[in-house]
C-alpha cells in the first residue's frame, strides 16, 4: 500500500486493523504524533489530512491511500520551525511536550477553519469571523493538556493568528 | 573517578554564589532548551525507542474486584494470528504498582485478585493490533471472594496508619474545650472523591535483556529508586537493571514508582528472549496505575472575637488497599497554616478492593486545603470579618505545631500583593448580591502552601576543552523545566551562556538524583549541580592562580584582576566533579515551605447553575525563582488541577466492586481550554537559606495547594450556597440558587 505522508512516499502493508495513528508511530518511524487515549478523546494524535484535522487515532490507515497526511514533522523542524511552533516555544505553550504536536497540528487546522469563515459554538454571528480568546479556547478544547498548558497555548495561537491577519491586510493593501 | 563535593544541609547555607555571579542567566525566562525538539515531534518518550525484533504486550486484567484466580484461558488468544504467547507469572507479577521513592518492589503475587483491572497476564504478539485482538480473547475465571468496596458506611472501621511524610495522629492541648469556649466556631465535614493524575503520556515499558542484564524504557519520574524496586521484583541487583526516560509526558505523581506493565513486560521479554513493549490503554492507567484516595475530612475551627484562632481540628479518613501504608496527608498544612494552641490532626485509612491510592500532585495539600480553606471562609463570614484579615490575623509567629522557626514566609505578603493586585477590596460582600445578565458573579480567596523537602541528589558536571559544559544526572524532566533549570544553574556557575551548555537527563547510568516528586526535584538536583559547579570552579581557579573569591566567570572566560582567559585554555584536557547534596538537620530545625494566595472571579449560571472561573491572581513566594517563564507554568499548571478538583474530576467507583467506572478521558472531566482564563502570576522575591544554597523553594505543587478551595469560596459568595462535597457540579448548586 502506498501512503503520501509530509509529502513523502511509503510503501507500508500495514494491518487493515492499523489506525492512521500507528501507522505512522509504529511503521513509518514518524513518532511525533502522539497516543494518549487511543479513543478520540485527547487529541494528541491530530494530524492534518488533507488540510483538515482529524483524530489519527480513530481512523484506520487503508481508509488514507490517496490522502496527503502532514503530521508535526511535516510542519518545521528543530532548526527551522514553522511559526506556530516557534510561537509555542516562545510563549511556554507546553511542559511535558506529550500533547503538543497534537496542539499545534489542531491549531494549524483551526486558523484554517477560522479563516474560512467556519462559526464555532461561541461565534456571536455566522459571520463575525474575529478570532478572539474565546473562540480560539472553544476552538481548541478538543486538545486536552493536563500540564495545563492552556493560557500559553492560546497566547501562542493568536500572536500566530494576529501575524497572519496583518500579513493578510497588508497583502490587501497592497493589491488595493 | 571525578572528585564529589558534598554538602549535608545542617545548618543554612551563610552566602551562595549564585549571590555574586555575573551571567545573568540563572532565574531569567528563557525559553526550554529543549523546546525545539518537543515542539516539532522530535523529543524521544519511552514508547518510542525502536529496536529489533521487538514484541508487542497487552495487558490483561482481573474481571471482578475480589477473589482467587482458577484459569487463565488462553487457547483462544494463542490461536490468533500473530500472538507469540500469553504469559502470567502469579508470584511474579506485582500486584499493584509501587509508592514513590520505596527501594523495594510493592506487594507481588496476582493469583489473589485485590481490585478489578489488576492487571494479572500479558499477551505478548508481533503487532500491538494482534495482541490488543489476544488479550480480549483471554477468560480470566475468578472464585468470587469478599471485598468491600468504599469508604461509606464503614467510617468505623477505620484503622490508625503507620506515620508517613507526617504522623498519622497528632494531638495538642484541649480541642474540645477550645470549641466549648470560642466565640465563634466551625464544624463540619467535607468529601473530595477519587481522582487520576491523567498524565496524557499513559504508562510504558519496553523491556530488553543482555543476558542478565535488563534495560527499561520506562515513563518514570524517580529512576534510582525506580531502579531499585525494579531489580527486587524480579530478583536482580540495582547494577544489573538500567533505566532510562529522556522525556516523560506528565507525571503529576502516576510514575513514581514502577508499574504493573513494566514487570509483566520484563518477565515476558525474558521468557520470549526478545525485547517487549507493553503500552497500558487510557483505561488501563486509571484501573492500574494508581488514584488520589478519596478523603472525608471533619474540620474544627474555634476563635475568639476577635478572630484569633484557639483550636483547629482536621480528622480525614482516607481509602487504601489491604497492606498499604500510604495515606493521603490531609492535614499536612494544618500543622503550620495557622496559629491556635489546641490542635488535633489525623488520619486513619479504611481498607478497600479498589485501584492504590498514593500520591497526585500535591498529596495532602491538594485536598486538605480545600476543607480548611473553605473552613476559613466559613469563619470569616460568621465572624463578620474579611477572610484576608482573618488569615492576616492567625499568621503564627514560629510553626504552632512543632515550635520551630519558619525558614521564610511569605503569606501575608502574597496576600497583600494579590488583593491589591485583584482589587479585592471592590468586591461585593453580600453573597447572591452580585449579577452580570445571566450569570451570578462571585469573589473568592484562598492562602497557599506546601510543604518545601530535600532529597539526596548527585550529579556530574564536566568542562570541555572548547569551553562548554555537560551536566549529567538521572533526574527526569516530566515537564517541570529541569533540562532549561539545570542548564542555567550550569550556566550561571560556571559564567557560560546557556548554548554552551548540556544536560543529560533521565538515565540511571548517570549519577542517582532526587527525580521529580514532591516539588523536591529544582531544589534537590539543582543544588546537586551548584556543588559540582562549586568544585570546577575551585579548580579553575587554581589552574588560573586565582583565589576561587577573586574569580569572576562571565561569557565563556575566567576573569580575576586585570587577565581575562577563556575557560576552555583552563581545564587542559577536560576537567569533571560531582555534587551531592543531601538532607540534614535544617529539615527538622526549622519549617520550611512556601506560600502563595489565590484570588479569582466566578460567574455561575443563574439558571443552570453552570460555573464559569473568569479571572485569576496568584501571588507566590517560594524562594529562588530559576526560571520566570517555566515557574509561571507551573504555578498556572497547578492551578488548573485546582479548577478540575473544583468542578469537575471525580473517578466514580462502582459501589457493588470498586471498579473504576469512568475510566477514560471523556467521562473522567479534566479541564479544557474552554475551562482556563488568562492568568495574573506574580513571584515575590524572596530567599531561603535553609532549603539548599539555591536558596529556592518547591513550586510544581504550589498553585495547585488552595487553589479549588477559592474558588469554592468564589462560588458560595456568587451564589449563597456552601458546598463541601467536591467537586461542585451543578446538581450540587442548583436546588439552592437565588430565586431568578
Ligand atoms: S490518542 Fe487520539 S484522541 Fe487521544
Ligand atoms: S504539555 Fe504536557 S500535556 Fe500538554
Amino acid at each position: 500500500m502506498h501512503f503520501t505522508i509530509n509529502g513523502q512516499s511509503f510503501d507500508v502493508e500495514p494491518d487493515i486493523r492499523t489506525s492512521l495513528l500507528d501507522l505512522l508511530r509504529e511503521h513509518v518511524g514518524l513518532t511525533g504524533t502522539k497516543k494518549g487515549c487511543d479513543h478520540g478523546q485527547c487529541g494528541a494524535c491530530t494530524v492534518l489530512v488533507n488540510g483538515r484535522r482529524i483524530n489519527s487515532c480513530l481512523t484506520l490507515a487503508v481508509m488514507h491511500q490517496d490522502d496527503e497526511v502532514t503530521t508535526i514533522e511535516g510542519l518545521g523542524t528543530p532548526d527551522d520551525l514553522h511559526p506556530l511552533q516557534a510561537a509555542f516555544v516562545r510563549h511556554d505553550g507546553f511542559q511535558c511536550g506529550y500533547c503538543t504536536p497534537g496542539q499545534i497540528c489542531s491549531a494549524v487546522g483551526m486558523l484554517d477553519e477560522a479563516a474560512k469563515g467556519w462559526p464555532s459554538h461561541v461565534s456571536e454571528s455566522l459571520d463575525d469571523g474575529a478570532l478572539t480568546d474565546e473562540e480560539i479556547r472553544e476552538r481548541m478544547s478538543g486538545n486536552l493538556c493536563r500540564c495545563s498548558a492552556y493560557p500559553n497555548i492560546v497566547d501562542a495561537i493568536r500572536e500566530v493568528a494576529d501575524g497572519a491577519r496583518d500579513e493578510r491586510r497588508v497583502g490587501e493593501e497592497a493589491a488595493a | 573517578m571525578s572528585d564529589v563535593n558534598s554538602l549535608t544541609m545542617d545548618r543554612p547555607v551563610e552566602d551562595s554564589i549564585l549571590n555574586h555571579t555575573v551571567q545573568d542567566v540563572l532565574g531569567k525566562p528563557i525559553d526550554r532548551v529543549e523546546g525545539p525538539l518537543k515542539v516539532a515531534g522530535k523529543a524521544t518518550y519511552s514508547a518510542e525507542f525502536g529496536f529489533d525484533r521487538l514484541a508487542h504486550g497487552f495487558l490483561v486484567r482481573a474481571p471482578q474486584g475480589a477473589g482467587r484466580i482458577e484459569a487463565i484461558e488462553a487457547d483462544a488468544a494463542k490461536a490468533v494470528p500473530g500472538v507469540i504467547d500469553v504469559i502470567h507469572d502469579f508470584d511474579g507479577f506485582i500486584r499493584n504498582a509501587q509508592q514513590g521513592g520505596e527501594t523495594e518492589a510493592p506487594t507481588m503475587g496476582v493469583r489473589e485478585v485485590h481490585y478489578v483491572g489488576q492487571p494479572v497476564a500479558i499477551v505478548v504478539a508481533e503487532s500491538f493490533e494482534a495482541a490488543r485482538e489476544g488479550a480480549a480473547l483471554v477468560t480470566v475465571r475468578m472464585s468470587a471472594g469478599d471485598g468491600d468496596f468504599g469508604i461509606e458506611g464503614r467510617e468505623d472501621e477505620a484503622e490508625k496508619p503507620a506515620d508517613g511524610m507526617i504522623p498519622a495522629h497528632s494531638d495538642a492541648g484541649d480541642l474540645d474545650k477550645a470549641m466549648a469556649d470560642a466565640a465563634a466556631t466551625v464544624d463540619a465535614f467535607w468529601t473530595t472523591p477519587s481522582q487520576n493524575s491523567a498524565a496524557i503520556e499513559p504508562h510504558v515499558s519496553i523491556a530488553e535483556w543482555q543476558g542478565d542484564r535488563l534495560t527499561v524504557h520506562g515513563a518514570y519520574q524517580m529512576l534510582s529508586s525506580d531502579r531499585q524496586q525494579l531489580a527486587d521484583a524480579l530478583g536482580l541487583e540495582e547494577e544489573q537493571v538500567r533505566i532510562v526516560a529522556r522525556y516523560v509526558g506528565g507525571g503529576f505523581g502516576s510514575k513514581l514508582g514502577i508499574a504493573p506493565e513494566c514487570v509483566a513486560a520484563a518477565i515476558a521479554a525474558k521468557q520470549l528472549g526478545r525485547p517487549v513493549k507493553t503500552v497500558m490503554t487510557r483505561q488501563q492507567v486509571f484501573e492500574a496505575t494508581v488514584r488520589r484516595s478519596d478523603t472525608h475530612q471533619r474540620l474544627r475551627l474555634a476563635a475568639d472575637g476577635d478572630g484569633r484562632l484557639t483550636g483547629i481540628g482536621h480528622e480525614t479518613i482516607v481509602s487504601n488497599l489491604e497492606g498499604e501504608d500510604f495515606f493521603e496527608p490531609a492535614g499536612l498544612a494544618t500543622h503550620f497554616l495557622y496559629a491556635g494552641a489546641n490542635r488535633r490532626v489525623t488520619h486513619d485509612i479504611v481498607r478497600v478492593n479498589r485501584t492504590l491510592s498514593g500520591s497526585m500532585r500535591a498529596p495532602g495539600e491538594a485536598v486538605g486545603m480545600l476543607a480548611l480553606e473553605n473552613a476559613m471562609d466559613e469563619l470569616a463570614e460568621a465572624l463578620d470579618i474579611d477572610p484576608v484579615e482573618l488569615r492576616r490575623i492567625n499568621e503564627p509567629e514560629q510553626d504552632p505545631s512543632k515550635d520551630i522557626p519558619f525558614s521564610s514566609r511569605k503569606l501575608a505578603e502574597c496576600l497583600d500583593e494579590g488583593a491589591a493586585a485583584f482589587g479585592w477590596e471592590q468586591r461585593n460582600r453580600t453573597p447572591g448580591g452580585l449579577r452580570d445578565g445571566d450569570w451570578l458573579v462571585g469573589h473568592g480567596v484562598a492562602a497557599s502552601a506546601r510543604s518545601n523537602l530535600l532529597q539526596p541528589s548527585r550529579a556530574r558536571v564536566s568542562v570541555t576543552p572548547e569551553g562548554r559544559a555537560i551536566v549529567e544526572t538521572d533526574m527526569t524532566d516530566i515537564g517541570t523545566g529541569s533540562y532549561t533549570i539545570l542548564g542555567q544553574i550550569a550556566a550561571e556557575m560556571l559564567g557560560l551562556p546557556i548554548e554552551a551548555v548540556e544536560v543529560r537527563l533521565g538515565d540511571t547510568d548517570f549519577p542517582p538524583a532526587a527525580g521529580s516528586g514532591g516539588s523536591w526535584g529544582a531544589g534537590s538536583s539543582g543544588s546537586s549541580v551548584y556543588l559540582a559547579c562549586e568544585a570546577l570552579r575551585a579548580k579553575i581557579a587554581a589552574s588560573f592562580d586565582a583565589e576561587a573569591d577573586g574569580l569572576t566567570l562571565k561569557d565563556g572566560h575566567a576573569i580575576a584582576g586585570n587577565r581575562r582567559v577563556p575557560l576552555g585554555e583552563l581545564v587542559g584536557e577536560g576537567i569533571e566533579a560531582e555534587g551531592a547534596i543531601e538532607p540534614g538537620e535544617m529539615a527538622e530545625k526549622v519549617n520550611q515551605a512556601s506560600y502563595g494566595a489565590h484570588f479569582c472571579e466566578v460567574h455561575v449560571h443563574a439558571v443552570t447553575g453552570e460555573v464559569r472561573v473568569k479571572r485569576w491572581t496568584g501571588v507566590f513566594a517560594a524562594g529562588r525563582i530559576l526560571n520566570e517563564k517555566t515557574a509561571r507554568s507551573q504555578c498556572i499548571g497547578g492551578i488548573v488541577f485546582g479548577i478540575g478538583t473544583a468542578l469537575t474530576e471525580e473517578l466514580v467507583h462502582d459501589e457493588r466492586d470498586g471498579k473504576c467506572v469512568n475510566r477514560d478521558l471523556a467521562e473522567y472531566h479534566v479541564p479544557v481550554h474552554a475551562d482556563v482564563p488568562h492568568m495574573d502570576i506574580r513571584f515575590l522575591v524572596e530567599r531561603d537559606a535553609a532549603a539548599n544554597p539555591l536558596m529556592a523553594k518547591g513550586i510544581g505543587e504550589l498553585g495547585i495547594s488552595g487553589a479549588g478551595a477559592a474558588i469554592v469560596n468564589a462560588i458560595y459568595n456568587a451564589t449563597g450556597v456552601r458546598v463541601r462535597s467536591y467537586p461542585v457540579t451543578l446538581d450540587k448548586l442548583i436546588d439552592g440558587l437565588p430565586p431568578v
